[in-house]
């Protein structure tokens, strides 16, 4: 299958390097999780992580004891770092999904290297993302009636004609359907790390995890229609989620907000931005761990080539945007794209553009791909853009509405701040923790890749 | 041909080999010979094995179909009953049964209900979560989440005897046969 794969581009390098076999997969995948070492340099980011995991706890108290005034909110802008952070954290989160769903439909067989931590990702963005709408709503335990539909006393359900609600079932949903096709992929790795486990205890967590999986004829077939199944429903799922998230706006009849382009738009700037943050995790960690083989340049420029192609959408979705500001005719939407672009906020538009639109124009080169720094650097700025996008989006959409006299400006403040910057320290810490603690390459699905485990077909039929 | 003593105490008897296409030859051949108890341990998924030796399929697709109707339609009667008879409220004069927005929440638990029967369906079709079983008695099958591929013919199977069996295993090209003890 790597033959097949080289005839359409014969300079390309393989998926894996050679010179592994089964043996040296489980080797230098398991060792991490097995060993008894914790090198330095985890220990420190795990402090930064933790750090900023504090800060947000800290953060997250006060709001809790104050009231969400202490977020730069005001009316008009009623939404601010708490949507933009939210949809920025569920955006990422759809890179993973995408490699271990739809690239699994599309037998591309490069994803089986990063597939597990990309869903590790995924799982923390999610976790991520969450905290903010649930803490907009001031006091978190209150809201669950008006979220989720069960009997309470109050005799209250939801109000299931708002987008809000379908947001909270969409994402939901999401996060559950994640979390479980992470955890069944991961089950033959466990049952990988309990046989080779020395300490009595490692084998024990291990095994438990692994449910005892042994790998019988009739269990692998089972589990692949199982993930098979799960890749198909997850392909759906990913697309309807910022689908869903997009509504929230969409929706709405804010000029700037109120546009049909907006699910496919948000789609395509989610995995846009999700690449670029998988590119920021694995030119790092493969370098640290030493997995250049199995994680190769391979996965790095098919990586970029996604991040440039799903860029490339997201140019367009700007065009159109502006497009349709001056052919719908309205003097508010053309106002709100004139506010957008020269506005007071009108700095944020332009960076967003020589990011998203000028920079990854740098991607069409072959040089740029192969080069692991400029690309690390490039996907930061990506999420950089991406940030600003829905920043744009949102609060040059609010901040000038119908009646100029309701007119204002919005400035975060150091509360806003703490939190977002504390959300990316606890995906950090969640992340380092899931590096150290699980096998973060499946070992079984880059198995598949080797000639050990091909079998030619039975000439006897 | 063989003591009852051998046959209580003995699962079956295992043979291990090195590769994917071994095994699946061998797996052949020991289904020609007319064995019936037969299972395969292998560290990567075969297909074949699974059509060579149990020649059934999952039924795990309709289990999750009838899951992920169950989502759809328990989806749709909720929202439908709670905006219509539990708490109805006038928004911007809709009907109370506006059923397009009601799609996506049905939508969303038609693939949570579908997903959660493949997850469930897998582990418990499987007998799983299964912490003992016969073959991790054999010191080798450590190696079976690794790098050896195990065929085991149990001693329940009719043809089954420890000697014959253990020579036939050896004659497919196994590397080492052994026995798997209760």
């Amino acid at each position: 299958m790597a033959n097949h794969s080289n005839n359409t581009a014969p300079e390309e390098s393989p998926v894996i390097l050679p010179g592994h076999d089964f043996e040296t997969v489980t080797e230098i995948v398991a060792e991490i999780p097995l060993s008894k070492r914790f090198p330095l340099g985890w220990i420190g980011l795990l402090l930064i992580g933790l750090g900023g995991a504090g800060m947000l706890h800290m953060a997250l108290g006060y709001l809790v004891l104050k009231g969400i005034g202490i977020w730069g909110n005001n009316v008009p802008v009623g939404w601010a770092f708490d949507i933009i952070n939210f949809v920025w954290w569920i955006g990422i989160g759809h890179a993973g999904t995408l490699i271990s769903a739809i690239l699994l439909l599309f037998k591309q067989q490069w994803r089986m290297s990063i597939s597990r931590f990309a869903e590790a990702m995924t799982i923390f963005a999610v976790a991520c993302a969450a905290i903010f709408p649930v803490f907009h709503t001031g006091r978190p335990w209150l809201a669950a009636y008006w979220l989720f539909p069960y009997p309470n006393t109050m005799g209250l359900w939801p109000q299931f004609k708002s987008p809000l609600i379908w947001d909270v079932f969409a994402v939901s949903t999401y996060a559950t359907v994640s979390i479980v096709f992470w955890y069944v992929g991961m089950i033959p790795d466990m049952a990988t790390l309990r046989d080779r486990a020395m300490s009595k205890v490692k084998a024990t967590i291990y095994g438990t995890l692994s449910l005892g999986w042994r790998g019988s004829a009739r269990h692998w077939h089972r589990y692949e229609v199982a993930t098979l199944i799960l890749a198909g429903l997850s392909t759906p799922l990913v697309l309807s989620v910022h689908t869903v998230v997009s509504f929230d706006f969409a929706v709405s009849v804010i000029p700037g907000w109120h546009a049909t382009i907006f699910p496919p738009y948000f789609v395509a700037g989610a995995i846009y931005a999700g690449f670029a943050m998988v590119l920021t995790l694995a030119i790092p960690v493969r370098r640290f761990y030493g997995m250049e083989s199995l994680i190769t340049m391979r996965h790095i420029d098919n990586m970029a080539k996604i991040t440039l192609a799903t860029g490339l959408m997201v140019g367009y979705g700007y065009a159109m945007e502006a497009f349709f500001a001056w052919y719908s005719a309205s003097s508010h939407e053309k106002f709100m794209m004139w506010n957008r672009m020269f506005g007071p906020y009108g700095w944020s538009y332009w960076t967003l553009i020589a990011i998203n639109v000028v920079m990854i124009q740098l991607l069409w080169s072959r040089k740029v791909r192969q080069n692991t720094t400029v690309l690390f650097v490039m996907s930061l700025l990506i999420g950089v853009g991406m940030w600003l996008e829905r920043f744009v989006i949102i609060v040059t959409s609010l901040n000038r509405d119908f009646i100029p006299a309701s007119w204002g400006m919005y400035y975060p403040t150091q509360w806003d701040f703490m939190t977002f910057f504390g959300t990316i320290g606890l995906f950090l810490t969640l992340f380092l923790l899931f590096l150290r603690f699980v096998p973060m390459i499946s070992i079984f699905e880059v198995k598949m890749l080797l000639p050990q485990s091909k079998v030619k077909a039975d000439h006897a039929h | 041909m063989h003591t009852n003593e051998s046959t209580t105490s003995l699962h079956g008897v295992m043979a291990e080999f090195d590769s994917a296409q071994e095994i699946v030859d061998a797996a052949r051949q020991t289904m020609a010979q007319g064995f019936t108890k037969v299972e395969a341990y292998s560290p990567v998924p075969i297909e074949e094995l699974n059509d060579i030796i149990h020649k059934t399929r999952t039924i795990l697709p309709k289990l999750v179909l009838t899951g992920g109707i169950t989502g759809m339609a328990s989806g749709f009667a909720l929202q439908f009953w709670a905006s219509t008879m539990a708490y109805p409220m006038n928004i911007g004069g809709r009907p109370q049964a506006s059923w397009l927005t009601f799609i996506i929440p049905s939508y969303e638990l038609t693939i949570l209900f579908a997903a959660l029967t493949a997850v469930v369906g897998m582990i418990v079709l499987s007998g799983l979560p299964q912490p003992y079983h016969p073959v991790f008695n054999v010191d080798r099958f450590s190696m079976a989440s690794s790098d050896k591929f195990f065929l085991v013919v149990e001693s329940a199977d009719p043809k089954f005897d420890q000697q014959a069996t253990t020579e036939f295993l050896r004659s497919t090209g196994a590397k080492g046969v052994y026995d798997v003890d209760e």
